[in-house]
């Protein structure tokens, strides 16, 4: 994957496969204790023990279109790659949490690229789902909750047109608090 | 600054509309598959420019655009499929973003199949 934001939204269709309800997506980083670290979480339908072993091999698959898995795996290696770590944890019938972390400043980190397009993508192709989003850096953080939203709207659908620009022009201003600047990216 | 205030005159702006639109039961179907080896080799793009050009020509209310699973054809990465109600199902292999305004004026707005872009003439 060419950003890490790409294996977000991977990882982040399987909480939708397990029928979550709400995921939350949470990106922590910081230049100073020079770390990246990324959890997607759900209240899907979770995993058995041996199924968590399970998904972490690429030879896995619960699909019958192809006899590879490769979303966790490449998840996992893109954070072990920079000599950092992955774990899953997860409870049948309670729901998912996957975490990666990287050591930024190596050489072979990934970068994050466009993590607001995974949110506002994720947002309008499944509309009846909630989800948190946090990205919180040395400077600050921000919180996209689709629950807060969907208070405000009464019943106005999430992927209408004019709310998912509204979001996207959101999280880009809120982007660019945090990052201290216009020209993050 | 994005307020919630903005939001809410969205909300009120939406609801007005709602009156006039029904559900469209004739809807086109943009389906573009986007598991990880439609996400590595660039769907999403491929979707946003999907997006843009439906929003653009106003025709929301007629094409819905949604993400599908592995087809199992990952060679053929990103692979888009179109339904179009009482139509053969057709398959865009390898689309890229430049390649979206034509299958949409095409093949969504015209009913023309943009034939050079199918799984059909790939595997020839």
């Amino acid at each position: 994957m060419r950003e890490l934001s790409l294996n977000v939204m991977d990882v982040a269709q399987n909480s939708v496969r397990a029928q979550a309800s709400l995921v939350t997506i949470s990106v922590e980083e910081s230049d100073r204790d020079d770390y990246l670290q990324i959890s997607v979480s759900d209240n899907g339908c979770g995993m058995t023990e041996d199924q968590v072993q399970q998904v972490i091999d690429p030879f896995f698959t619960t699909r019958t279109t192809r006899k590879v898995g490769l979303g966790v795996p490449l998840f996992k290696l893109s954070a072990e790659q920079t000599g950092g770590s992955f774990e899953i944890q997860s409870t049948l019938h309670v729901g998912t949490t996957t975490t990666a972390r990287y050591v930024k400043s190596h050489v072979d980190m990934t970068p994050l690229g466009d993590i607001n397009d995974t949110v506002k993508i994720l947002i309008q192709c499944n509309p009846d789902m909630d989800f948190v989003f946090t990205h919180t850096t040395d400077l600050g953080s921000f919180t996209l909750d689709t629950r807060e939203l969907r208070k405000v709207l009464e019943g106005v659908r999430l992927d209408t047109p004019d709310v998912l620009e509204w979001i996207s022009a959101y999280l880009t201003e809120q982007s660019q608090i945090i990052y201290g600047g216009t020209d993050y990216q | 600054m994005k307020s919630l205030a903005e939001l809410k005159a969205i909300r009120d702006k939406a609801k007005a509309d709602l009156d006039l639109r029904k559900e469209n039961p004739n809807a086109a179907k943009v389906l573009v598959g986007m598991a990880t080896c439609g996400i590595a080799a660039g769907a999403r793009p491929v979707l946003n420019a999907f997006v843009e050009e439906i929003a653009k020509r106003g025709l929301t209310n007629d094409i819905t655009v949604t993400q599908t699973g592995c087809i199992g054809i990952c060679q053929y990465e990103p692979v888009v499929e179109i339904e179009i109600p009482g139509e053969e199902k057709v398959t865009y292999v390898k689309v890229a973003p430049e390649m979206v305004p034509k299958i949409v004026n095409d093949h969504l707005v015209n009913k023309n199949v943009v034939t050079e872009y199918t799984i059909g003439a790939m595997e020839k």
